[in-house]
C-alpha cells in the first residue's frame, strides 16, 4: 500500500474552504481531470475526461472535523482511500491536506498526482488567481 | 525557400546497433549511408538515460535539471520553451509522427494532451507557450502519437482499434495486472519482455509512424519550410516485432555482446566494484527505478536470453532503417531530397545484457549512455561528411535545429549546434557533456551527476537512499570500453577525479526555480 501526501496553504478561512470539499457533488469544479460526479446517498460516481467511470463510497464527510474520506471501488484499485482534511492554521488561513492510500503502488502516483493538482487548482479558484489559458481545439 | 528538417527519433537504442557504428546483428543500409553522406558522431550522450526527462532536453535544449523533469512521471508544462515553437513561429510547418512522451502515459484521468488529443479528432490544440502568447501544442501543428502497445489511448491504438480490432490483443502487455512493468517471459528462451507478435508487419507501430509521417508530408506544399519529427516507438522494450519477421536474425546466430560477461563470477565481482545499487538490482533486492519489472531479477538472465532479446531488437532496428528509407523516397518523390537535412539519433541506450543486465536505470555507462547519432546535412548547404569524436549532446540538437532553419539559438537553449568536423568542435570548445539521474520511488532515491570529458566518465553520486554522497564511478573510455573498472578509489587518477568533478561542479546548468511534482510512474 503506497501513501501520496500533499499539503497546502490557501489564504482562505476553513469556512470558505469547507464548502467545495464537503460537496461530494462539486468535485468536477475543482478536481481538473473530473468532468461529472454523480451523488446518490454515500455512492458517488465520478467520470473522467477520458470516458473513465469510477464508482466510490463515502467513508466520512463531517464538517465539525472537516474531514472528507471516500474509496474507489473500482476494480482498477484493490484497495484505496482519499482523505481530505482542513485545517484552521488561526490566521484566517487553511491548511489543506490530500491523501491517497491506494493499492497498487503505482496507480498511488497516478491518483496522488492528480489529487495534489486539484489541491493546487482549488487553491488557485479560492485566492481569486487569474484562469490558467484553457486550450483550444486548432 | 530554406533548408526542411526530417528528425528522426527510436527509442532506448544503442550506439552499436547500427552497422556504420560497428553493429554487426542488424542490417541498417540506410542509416549507413546517411553516415557515409554526413556527419557521425562517436561520443553523442545524452543528457538523462530514460525517455521524459531527455526528450525534454531535446525538445527545450534544456538540461533536466533546467527544464525541470527530473524523471519519468514528470510532466514538462505544457509552456515550456520548444524548438518546434521557434520554427513554427519563424514559418515552418511543423509536426510531431510518433512517440511523443513529454506527459506521462498512465492518466485515467485524460489530463494530458498526448492521451486525450486523438479522441477529439483535432490536429492539435492552441496552448500557452514561453514566451506569454498562444501557439500550437508545444510549437508542434500537426500530432499524431503511438507508443510501445496499445494500453495509452494515442492515435496509433485508435487507428488499429478502428482499422485492425483483432490486432490489439497481439501486443505484449507492457503492464502487469498490478500496473507494474511486466517482467512476463516469452519467445524461446522465457526472456522478459519478450514475446511473439503475430500483427501483420503493415499494421506494427512501426511502419504506421512511417505512414503517417509521408501523409503529413504529403499535405504539405511544395515550397513550405518543415521541421517533421518521425519518432519511432523501438527498439525500446517490448522486443514484440512481427512474428513474420523473426526470420531475418536467428537468435541462436547472435553473438554474445561484449559487455556480457559470460562467467557468473566475473559478473558478480565487476558489479561489486560499482556503487552497491548495481550488485543489489542484479541481486533482485532493489528495485529503484519504474522501468526496471519488480518481479524480474537479473541474476536469471541466461547467455541465450542476452542472444533473444538482441535478436529481436535488431529486428526491430531492421525495421526501422527500412521505414526511415521508405520515408526518404517519399521525399525524394517531392523533389526536396537538396534541401532536407536529416538528422538521426534515439533518447537514450539501453542494457543488453551488459553486466549481465537489461533494460535501463541509474547507471551512466556506455550501454545507455552512447547513442547513434547522425546528422545528414541538406547536401544544398555543402556540408561534407565527418566524423566527430568529441563529445556532443543532445542538448545541442534544438541549437542545431535553429541554425539549420537560419536562427540564432535563443537565449533559454543551453547547446550549441553541432560540429561539423572534429576540427570545428575543438574550435568551440566541444570538451564535456553532462548527464544526471533523479529518481525518488516510493522513498528510494537515486541521484548522479556524470561529466563525460577527455575520454573518461566520471559520475558522482548525491545522498539517497543506498548511497552516503561519497561513492562514485570512474571509467577510462580508452582503455575500457566495456567499463569494467572502476577508478575511482585508483589513487593514480585522484588528481584526475578532482578536477573532473570540480568541471562537473562549475558547469552544471541552472536549476529550475520550483520542483515539479512527480504525477505518475510513466
Amino acid at each position: 500500500m503506497a501513501v501520496i501526501r500533499h499539503e497546502l496553504r490557501i489564504a482562505r478561512p476553513p469556512d470558505e474552504v469547507w464548502p467545495a470539499i464537503g460537496d461530494p457533488a462539486a468535485l468536477p469544479r475543482w478536481f481538473p481531470g473530473i468532468i461529472d460526479a454523480q451523488v446518490d446517498g454515500r455512492a458517488r460516481i465520478i467520470t473522467a475526461s477520458s470516458g473513465l467511470s469510477l464508482p466510490e463510497e463515502i467513508v466520512t464527510n463531517d464538517p465539525v472535523r472537516r474531514i472528507f474520506q471516500y474509496r474507489m471501488t473500482a476494480p482498477l484499485v484493490s484497495d484505496h482511500l482519499g482523505t481530505i482534511e482542513v485545517a484552521d492554521t488561526g490566521d484566517g488561513c487553511s491548511l489543506v491536506s490530500y491523501e491517497t492510500r491506494c493499492e497498487p503502488d503505482p496507480l498511488a502516483l497516478v491518483i496522488g498526482g492528480a489529487c495534489g493538482n486539484a489541491l493546487r487548482e482549488l487553491r488557485r479558484q479560492l485566492e481569486g488567481q487569474a484562469t490558467p489559458a484553457k486550450h483550444e481545439e486548432a | 525557400m530554406g533548408r526542411k528538417i526530417l528528425f528522426v527519433t527510436t527509442d532506448q537504442q544503442r550506439y552499436d546497433t547500427l552497422g556504420c557504428n560497428g553493429g554487426s546483428v542488424a542490417r541498417t543500409p540506410v542509416a549507413d549511408s546517411l553516415a557515409e553522406a554526413g556527419i557521425r558522431y562517436e561520443r553523442a550522450v545524452p543528457q538523462s538515460v530514460v525517455c521524459m526527462p531527455s526528450r525534454s532536453t531535446i525538445l527545450t535544449g534544456q538540461h533536466p535539471t533546467t527544464h525541470g523533469v527530473w524523471m519519468n512521471g514528470v510532466p514538462l508544462p505544457v509552456d515550456a520553451p520548444s524548438v518546434a515553437a521557434l520554427l513554427h513561429r519563424h514559418g515552418y510547418r511543423t509536426g510531431l509522427v510518433g512517440k511523443a512522451h513529454f506527459e506521462p502515459y498512465l492518466d485515467p484521468f485524460g489530463r494530458f494532451t498526448e492521451n486525450t488529443l486523438a479522441r477529439s479528432g483535432a490536429e492539435t490544440v492552441q496552448d500557452l507557450w514561453a514566451d506569454g502568447s498562444t501557439g500550437p501544442h508545444r510549437g508542434f501543428e500537426h500530432l499524431e502519437f503511438a507508443t510501445h502497445g496499445t494500453a495509452a489511448p494515442l492515435h496509433y491504438i485508435l487507428w488499429l482499434w478502428q482499422n485492425h480490432p483483432e490486432a490489439i490483443g497481439m501486443y505484449y502487455p507492457v503492464l502487469d495486472p498490478s500496473f507494474n512493468v511486466n517482467g512476463a517471459g516469452g519467445g524461446v528462451t522465457g526472456a522478459p519482455q519478450v514475446h511473439d507478435n503475430p500483427i501483420q508487419k503493415d499494421w506494427y507501430h512501426t511502419d504506421w509512424v512511417a505512414d503517417r509521417t509521408i501523409s503529413w508530408l504529403n499535405s504539405l506544399a511544395a515550397d513550405d519550410d518543415w521541421f517533421c519529427w518521425m519518432s519511432f516507438p523501438d527498439p525500446h522494450h517490448p522486443w514484440d516485432p512481427p512474428k513474420s519477421e523473426l526470420s531475418r536474425v536467428d537468435w541462436r546466430e547472435v553473438p554474445l555482446p561484449a559487455g556480457y560477461p559470460a562467467s557468473q563470477a566475473e559478473r558478480e565481482a565487476i558489479l561489486d566494484a560499482k556503487p552497491r545499487h548495481w550488485r543489489m538490482w542484479y541481486d533482485g533486492t532493489l528495485v529503484s527505478n519504474f522501468e526496471a519489472p519488480r518481479s524480474w531479477v537479473p541474476a536469471t538472465l541466461t547467455a541465450d536470453q542476452v542472444r533473444e532479446v538482441n535478436a529481436r531488437n535488431a529486428v526491430e532496428v531492421e525495421l526501422i532503417d527500412e521505414a526511415v528509407g521508405r520515408v526518404l523516397r517519399a521525399i525524394e518523390s517531392r523533389g526536396w531530397t537538396d534541401d532536407v537535412d536529416v538528422i538521426f539519433t534515439s533518447d537514450h541506450g539501453e542494457l543488453q545484457g551488459d553486466f549481465g543486465l537489461l533494460f535501463k536505470g541509474p547507471y551512466h555507462v556506455d550501454a545507455l549512455m552512447r547513442l547513434p547519432l547522425i546528422w545528414r546535412p541538406a547536401p544544398s548547404a555543402g556540408i561534407g561528411p565527418a566524423v566527430v569524436s568529441r563529445p556532443v549532446g543532445l542538448v545541442d540538437l534544438a541549437p542545431t535545429f535553429s541554425a539549420i532553419a537560419g536562427l540564432r539559438a535563443p537565449g533559454w537553449m543551453q547547446g550549441r549546434p553541432l560540429p561539423v568536423s572534429d576540427a570545428d568542435a575543438a574550435a568551440r570548445g566541444f570538451d564535456r557533456v553532462l548527464t544526471e539521474w533523479d529518481s525518488d520511488l516510493f522513498g528510494i532515491g537515486v541521484h548522479l551527476r556524470t561529466i563525460t570529458r577527455d575520454g573518461w566518465v566520471c559520475t558522482a553520486y548525491r545522498p539517497g537512499h543506498v548511497h552516503d554522497g561519497t561513492e562514485g564511478e570512474l571509467y577510462d573510455l580508452a582503455d575500457d570500453p566495456l567499463q569494467r573498472f572502476n577508478r575511482w578509489h585508483d589513487p593514480a587518477c585522484a588528481a584526475l577525479r578532482c578536477d573532473l568533478l570540480a568541471d562537473l561542479r562549475d558547469s552544471s546548468p541552472p536549476a529550475r526555480a520550483e520542483v515539479l511534482e512527480l504525477q505518475a510512474p510513466v
